[in-house]
């Protein structure tokens, strides 16, 4: 290495095999220390299995890691803090009713008191908030911070342990623009100190926005690095899914038709009582797509289970075509609501969507088993049950084309076009959808997008639940915003921004004035707006 | 990650266990001063050496059958139903009463109707710990362990007042004569072969009946696509319009009932009377056979008879040997211990074992 200094992290032929599956395969790359360095690829294409390795939960089978210029073995994690890498996760590990302080402090205690390590902790805390614009109360409670903060705490706690480098995985997925302006204002301070990142994501525009190098993954291969400032987002997406793709959705205006849907001071608590809508109203009109937009934990999920039937509502009134829908006796379930011409693709396929131990075949009827087309008297047509598989797995270009797999097997994308096939090929008169494409690969996602927007031209209402600001705005044909349990806003799609809906989902609906960012996050703090 | 092969999952790992459960036995008995090839010797010729064996071995995996398609259909509803032996206690008392009281014609009348009342009663007792899970969210482990001491104080109170018989024991009166159950004895009689005489009755074949019928339930029928769902994901079934309180209530109903079929065996089929306890740990044994039987009637069946087995050589063995009475139910422990509790110990391993082998064939790749 003759030319300047030793990468900051080096692998050399990494390869990883899960049984048949090769996630990471000869795997080289090469990270300059004061860099960030952007990974990007789709779902499943082998980023988090490489970021594990580096980070000791898994062993490679092949191939070898050097840090600073000098091979490094990194069995467990305690390794890889030893070698100053830090992680920040994209689910983060702490502990909720510990404050501040305590978690960064958890897990590197010295001696046998608590107060030492505390008291050195605190002196710490202070220089590195200072040194990095990373502030936080070290006595406040995790369970009372927003998710922005959280993430903070975090990247304290790896810097806390004299990470070098620091690993963020999908770390924008739950917050908000403004939240995530901040974070990445904290990066480039991190950057400029001299730190290395490692950004992994699936979002074109950070990489473009904030990295410097960035290297491109494909089913578990590298198939480029490129320095982001000679590249161009159509580019990487290419290089993505090794082929171009369509990033807007092309679309007709909108006819929309008589209201389908009407929610008027819809009223939702949850188990403790708290408020989760507070008066919600809105309607959604035949060939419509309504999308809701707002950050994740602020009465979306709630309103999609109390449409989709998964849970009864408190008060307020709900009509599907002029009829009234039972909210809260014995017809409120999922069951009626299906029978009702309700179809809901909900928000976690693989805790509600699907039985991720059952065969493919056995999910394609899951919720329409009672469907006479799948029964033969008392017992299920279960050859009626597998044609009708096959042939949604065929239309839909499931993959593997395999209804004796189980669900769990398939790809996150291959997941969601189970559970869309199933719904939409339901023809039903209102289609609930929650994060459509969350973790679903660029293919799918566009591939999804086209149904339901085949589904509006067939005349059929939509209702849209995303935390993707970029899907809110290509699908929609009018926004709402919810923030709070409340609807901030409706917006239209070719009349409103990114940075509009941004305050708006924070709760600050006089969107011309300057807002501080600071405002933002403590109205987010307040409203528990925090991810499930 | 990759999982296992099918065969190696339902085949491998319960035999791997069994061995193990076997060598350890064998060091046991070795430490008492016995030789543990004789004893296996012994055990294997007295379960399944002679018709009498098979009798005896046959009755006791028809008792396991039924408590162990009971801890089975809990167990697809991720219910864990270990209130077998007060279901199966309580059935004993229906069978009795339909016994008793009802003047049956012939057995052909009687074996269905004890069917009914046994059912009926084991059901019954379930569902009280099922109604409290479904609406309190009290836990069914603890109810149902519970319910097993309640059913038992209730039967002795029962066996001391109301249905003692005249004498000393606390017991009913003897069933009259035509609700006996013919034995295996007789059918083969019929046809002109010798059969030891044994308890092994009709009850055998309502056993199999059951477990192609637990079969259809689970995996033909709506509910048991509705219960197995349930038992994955209850948010998925509430998702689907499934009802967490119905299909924790049928379930449970199902499970009692088949438990509470015990009793026609071991009431209707080899007392012939109301016992303090007919029930002899079978309740608890189906826990072990449900495990080893992966909730699958066919596993439950092969794991039944193996219990049996496990039974009857081991009443042998006690009979032929020095060995203690204490050390079969050890051997039964271990074999308990081995499939049930310890399955992972084996699975983790063997799971190792079958992606290094799959890895080898590849040139190049090193292990690690």
């Amino acid at each position: 290495m003759a030319d300047g200094p030793a990468p900051a992290i080096e692998l050399r032929g990494i390869s990883k095999a899960f049984g048949a599956v090769q996630a990471n395969k000869d795997i080289s790359i090469r990270v300059m220390p004061g860099t960030i360095h952007g990974i990007i690829g789709e779902n499943g294409a082998g980023k988090s299995t490489l970021m594990s390795i580096l980070y000791g939960f898994y062993r490679a089978d092949a191939g070898e890691i050097l840090i600073a210029g000098r091979k490094t073995d990194i069995p467990d994690s305690q390794a890889a803090i030893r070698a100053g890498i830090g992680m920040v996760f994209q689910h983060f590990k702490l502990v909720e009713n510990f404050t501040v302080l305590e978690n960064i402090v958890l897990g590197a205690e010295e001696g046998v008191l608590l107060n030492t390590s505390l008291g050195k902790a605190r002196k710490l805390l202070r220089q590195l908030s200072d040194e990095y614009e990373l502030h936080v109360d070290p006595d406040a409670l995790i369970e009372d911070l927003g998710v922005g903060m959280q993430q903070r705490v975090e990247i304290l706690k790896a810097l806390y342990r004299q990470a070098d480098i620091l690993i963020l995985d999908e770390p924008t997925g739950v917050l908000t623009p403004a939240e995530a302006d901040h974070l990445f204002r904290i990066l480039r301070g991190l950057k400029d100190q001299g730190k290395t990142v490692v950004l992994i994501t699936h979002k074109l525009r950070e990489i473009m926005e904030i990295t410097d190098t960035v290297s491109v993954m494909r089913r578990g291969q590298m198939t480029a690095t490129v320095r982001t400032a000679e590249t161009s987002p159509e580019k990487l997406a290419e290089l993505m899914v090794g082929r171009k793709v369509l990033l807007q959705v092309d679309k007709a205006p909108p006819r929309p038709g008589e209201v389908v849907l009407k929610v008027e001071n819809l009223r939702i608590h949850d188990e403790q009582g708290v408020e989760r809508l507070r008066g919600v109203s809105f309607d959604v009109r035949a060939g419509e797509v309504l999308g809701i937009a707002g950050v994740a934990g602020n009465g979306q999920s709630e309103l999609l289970e109390v449409l989709g039937g998964m849970r009864p509502a408190q008060g307020g009134t709900v009509q599907l075509t002029g009829e009234a829908l039972d909210l809260t006796g014995s017809r409120s379930d999922a069951r009626t609501r299906r029978a009702r011409g309700i179809a809901h693709v909900p928000e976690d396929r693989q805790r509600e969507g699907l039985i991720m131990d059952f065969h493919a075949w056995e999910n394609v009827g899951f919720g329409y088993h009672d469907d006479p087309a799948y029964n033969r008297g008392v017992l299920m047509d279960n050859d009626a049950l597998r044609r009708d598989a096959e042939a949604k797995i065929a239309r839909f270009d499931v993959r593997p084309a395999d209804c004796w797999q189980k669900a769990r097997n398939f790809s996150g994308g291959n997941q969601q076009k189970i559970v869309v096939a199933r719904e939409i090929e339901r023809d039903p008169v209102l289609l609930l959808v929650g994060q459509p494409t969350r973790g679903v690969d660029i293919g799918a996602i566009e591939f999804i997008h086209q149904q339901i927007v085949a589904l509006r031209d067939a005349g059929r209402a939509v209702l849209l639940v995303s935390v993707e600001l970029d899907e809110i705005l290509s699908l929609s044909d009018r926004i709402a915003v919810m923030f709070d349990g409340r609807i901030m806003g409706e917006r239209l799609p070719d009349t409103t921004d990114e940075r509009e809906l941004g305050l708006l989902m924070a709760g600050i609906t006089d969107t011309d004035r300057p807002v501080a960012t600071a405002e933002v996050e403590a109205n987010l703090a307040r409203s528990g707006g925090k991810a499930r | 990650m990759d999982k296992l092969p099918r065969w190696a999952d339902v085949a491998l790992i319960p035999v791997v266990n069994l061995v193990l459960a076997l060598i350890v036995s064998g060091i046991v008995v070795t430490l008492i001063g016995e030789n543990p090839f004789d004893a296996m010797m012994i055990m294997v010729n007295g379960a399944v050496g002679s018709t009498y064996g098979w009798g005896y071995t046959l009755f006791y995996a028809t008792n396991f059958v039924f408590t162990g398609l009971a801890v089975a259909v809990a167990f697809h509803a991720r219910l864990f139903n270990i209130g077998g032996e007060g279901q199966a206690q309580l059935g004993s008392l229906g069978v009795a009463l339909v016994c008793l009281y009802i003047p049956w014609p012939h057995w052909t009348l009687a074996l269905p109707g004890a069917i009914v009342g046994g059912a009926l009663f084991g059901a019954a007792w379930a569902a009280i710990p099922a109604y409290l899970q479904a609406r309190r969210g009290s836990h069914i482990v603890i109810t149902t362990i519970m319910f097993n001491f309640i059913a038992s104080a209730l039967l002795v109170y029962l066996l001391i007042t109301s249905l003692k018989a005249p004498g000393m024991a606390p017991e009913t009166a003897r069933f009259p004569e035509a609700t006996y159950l013919p034995t295996a004895q007789d059918f083969f009689a019929a046809i002109g072969i010798p059969f030891a005489r044994t308890p092994l009755n009709v009850s055998f074949i309502v056993a199999l009946i059951a477990c192609w019928l637990v079969w259809l339930l689970m995996w033909r029928m709506r509910l048991g696509y509705e219960i197995r769902a349930f038992g994955h994901s209850e948010p998925a079934a509430i998702y689907a319009g499934i009802s967490p309180f119905r299909i924790t209530m049928v379930a449970m109903l199902i499970s009692g009932a088949l438990a509470g079929l015990m009793g026609i065996n071991a009431v209707m089929g080899e007392q012939q009377r109301l016992l303090q306890d007919n029930v002899l740990g079978a309740g608890f044994v189906g826990i072990a056979v449900a495990l080893m039987g992966r909730s699958h009637p066919v596993g439950v069946l092969l794991a039944a008879i193996l219990f049996g087995a496990l039974y009857q050589g081991g009443a042998e063995l006690e009979f032929e040997t020095s060995v203690p009475r204490e050390m079969v139910v050890v051997i039964q422990a271990l074999v308990i211990l081995f499939t049930g509790a310890l399955d992972g110990m084996v699975r983790g391993p063997l799971e190792k074992a079958f992606l290094r082998y799959r890895k080898q064939p590849k040139p190049g790749v090193a292990a690690e």
